[in-house]
């Protein structure tokens, strides 16, 4: 099928678009392939992608591209300045010193890596311990769905930034590692009920019937037959989840309940601390809040457009 | 009716009471056990173990927490590990503040937010339609408290236009009636109070409007399109009704239910939100209160603090799905 020359009608468009679809199923294309298919045709999910590519890329790099390390001191940077002022750009140091002397560059380059950590392993631990919960009360029903499913109302019923800071205050002393607990918790009881709403809708669906009638044992119908059809709103929410956790982290930090190591280079932690250096040198407060709006930004484009593509009923 | 709001309030009930287990469980669990947290750290054991007693610590687990449910329910919340005052009385004191500004930044959030939504679907896929859903997800991507910092460095410090902080001016004497101090200042015909306060309750307000904003104008924006594509629409206009007949009657009045719905899941970002608003302006609200239980581990107050959140929380909900039933008989006959 090839694209037309003109500027075409919405209501040409939508007869292309409904086309496209009947060619997808005619070639005997899976769903998945499908929303692929329209994923790498939407500008939105391509912006969100490369959002998320450069960010991944630079923090895997980040240690080749940063001229210093983290915790690096450069005193010589103060000798000319009043007490209490902060260095700015000059030669060698690009965006100039942090409030302890360090290169500010390669803070932000280093601290996109720590960034990364937090977001992914808060939502990898959201994700799995929700979706344990979501699998069982969805495929089995009865009283382990009343049970769980009560369980995650609870957690619901508490505002989410209260949840994660109840979750951070047990902590004797704030890790970084408390902050991706309290931050994952939050998420667990969004995965779990979105998990089981749609292995829900599964367990009636006649390919789960057929399965079971043809004698396929109870757990591989619930993993191979209902999960990976039941999986898809579960990844759009990891998808946004990876920018709530980013944004959820930087409020824990701003409260006093991030990370304590002063030598941590985040940008959650990076932009509470600035705070206190507002009218010295805003620099400081506001490249890693850019950064953590790009990057959240980017995760959001690309959930948003995810959830258009798998949409079953088509993108209205 | 009747039977749906009995139903859906003795919904509520194993809600709170598993809620007061998980935070019996919390209390129990924060380090080093509720005396130590009480007593601080340098607490010597044998204080620690006398407050055990008295507190109850050494019975079994199960009286400690029929013990712990009762005095919740009698409105028994402890008294603050730091003033001494019962926690209840200090939370009443913070409430209308926090109120006022949760109010504010909801009305901004549904007055701007249903509109923008509703514009955004009329002209879908035009110019106004993209900036507006743009600008909604960069909303909900930029940290609140940073917002709330550079509203103020912009609109207090640079251009002096707004106050930068705190609920009143010094040297303006407002009498207090309600602890709503635009309010007040209408009762009491103290009209430059009510101005001064109004002015204060600007910049805080529309930083903790902004994610609200834009959740109610995506939400708003999705609906009315839905209502929009279906079948009962189009035969309206086929049947020749005039376009504002429809606007109003079908589209809008359908499309508003899930934005009800949502608005009363916002008063939950509206908690969280304003712990980090009221620290930006000092507004000395429940958030101000709780973000400093936080930094001086008052876990009293911590504790009730959680609990009442909770359950405002789940009544508003309440509130939000018999509205619902009220304006959809669908909810309550299903």
């Amino acid at each position: 099928m090839t694209a037309p020359t003109t500027p075409s009608t919405s209501g040409q468009r939508r007869f292309r678009r409904k086309s496209e679809r009947i060619d997808d199923l005619a070639a005997g294309r899976s769903l998945s392939a499908e929303a692929l298919r329209r994923l790498r045709r939407d500008p939105v999910a391509l912006t969100g992608a490369a959002i998320i590519g450069v960010f991944v890329l630079v923090s895997l790099a980040a240690p080749l591209l940063a001229p210093h390390g983290a915790t690096e001191t450069f005193p010589e940077l103060q000798e000319n300045l009043r007490p209490g002022q902060i260095p700015g750009p000059q030669p060698g140091f690009p965006l100039g010193s942090d409030q302890l002397g360090r290169d500010f560059l390669s803070r932000m380059l280093l601290a996109a890596r720590q960034t990364l950590l937090v977001g992914v392993m808060a939502t990898l631990i959201g994700l799995s311990i929700g979706m344990v919960i979501g699998v069982l009360a969805g495929a089995f029903g009865g009283w382990v769905d009343t049970v769980l499913m009560r369980v995650t109302d609870v957690m619901l019923a508490i505002p989410s930034l209260l949840l994660a800071i109840s979750v951070a205050a047990l902590a004797a002393n704030p890790s970084q590692t408390t902050v991706i607990i309290a931050v994952a918790v939050v998420s667990v009881p969004i995965f779990a009920r979105l998990l089981r709403g749609s292995m829900l809708a599964q367990r009636e669906a006649d390919h789960v019937v057929a399965a079971t009638a043809l004698g396929v044992k109870r757990p591989a119908v619930v993993l191979r037959h209902m999960l990976p059809n039941a999986i898809g709103p579960v990844i759009v929410q990891a998808t946004l989840t990876l920018a709530t956790a980013i944004l959820d982290a930087a409020a824990l930090s701003f409260l006093g309940l991030g990370d304590a190591d002063p030598g941590r280079a985040e940008w959650g932690l990076m932009l509470a601390q600035a705070q206190s250096y507002l009218e010295v040198r805003p620099a400081l407060a506001f490249f890693p809040a850019i950064a953590i709006i790009v990057v959240a930004l980017g995760f959001t484009l690309l959930g948003e457009s995810l959830r258009e593509a798998i949409d079953p009923k088509g993108r209205r | 009716m009747l039977r749906f709001i009995v139903r859906r309030l003795l919904q509520v009930i194993p809600t709170l009471l598993l809620l007061s287990v998980l935070v019996f469980a919390w209390l129990r669990s924060l380090p080093g056990g509720p005396a130590t947290a009480l007593l601080g750290e340098r607490a010597t054991p044998e204080r620690v173990e006398e407050l055990n007693r008295i507190l109850g610590l050494d019975q079994p687990i199960w009286t400690q927490y029929l013990r712990f449910l009762g005095r919740v329910l009698t409105g028994d919340f402890g008294t603050s590990s730091i003033t001494g005052e019962p926690v209840l009385t200090e939370i009443g004191r913070a409430m209308p503040a926090t109120i006022e500004l949760s109010v504010a930044a909801l009305a901004i959030a549904v007055a701007l937010g249903i509109p923008l939504g509703y514009l955004a679907a009329s002209y879908r896929g035009r110019p106004l339609d993209v900036s507006v859903v743009v600008v909604t997800l960069v909303g909900v991507s930029v940290p609140v408290f940073f917002l709330g910092y550079v509203l103020r460095d912009f609109f207090a410090v640079d251009l002096g236009l707004l106050p930068p902080s705190g609920r009143t001016s010094v040297g303006i004497d407002a009498t207090s009636v309600t602890g709503f101090a635009v309010l007040d200042g209408l009762l009491t015909r103290e009209f430059d109070a009510s101005w001064d306060a109004l002015t204060h309750l600007v910049l805080p307000a529309v930083t903790l409007a902004t994610i609200p904003l834009a959740v109610i104008t995506r939400i708003t924006r999705a609906s009315v399109l839905d209502v929009v594509g279906s079948d009962f629409v189009r035969t309206a206009n086929s049947k020749g009704l005039a376009p504002g007949t429809i606007r109003g009657r079908h589209v809008l009045r359908n499309a508003l239910l899930p934005v009800s719905t949502t608005i009363g899941l916002q008063t939950g970002l509206l908690l969280g939100g304003a712990v980090l608003t009221e620290r930006v302006f000092v507004w000395g609200g429940i958030g101000t209160l709780l973000a400093d239980s936080i930094t001086l581990r008052d876990y009293p107050r911590l504790q009730a603090l959680l609990l009442l959140g909770a359950l405002v929380y789940v009544l508003v909900n309440l509130l939000v799905d018999l509205s619902y039933a009220v304006i959809d008989p669908r909810v309550r006959l299903s």
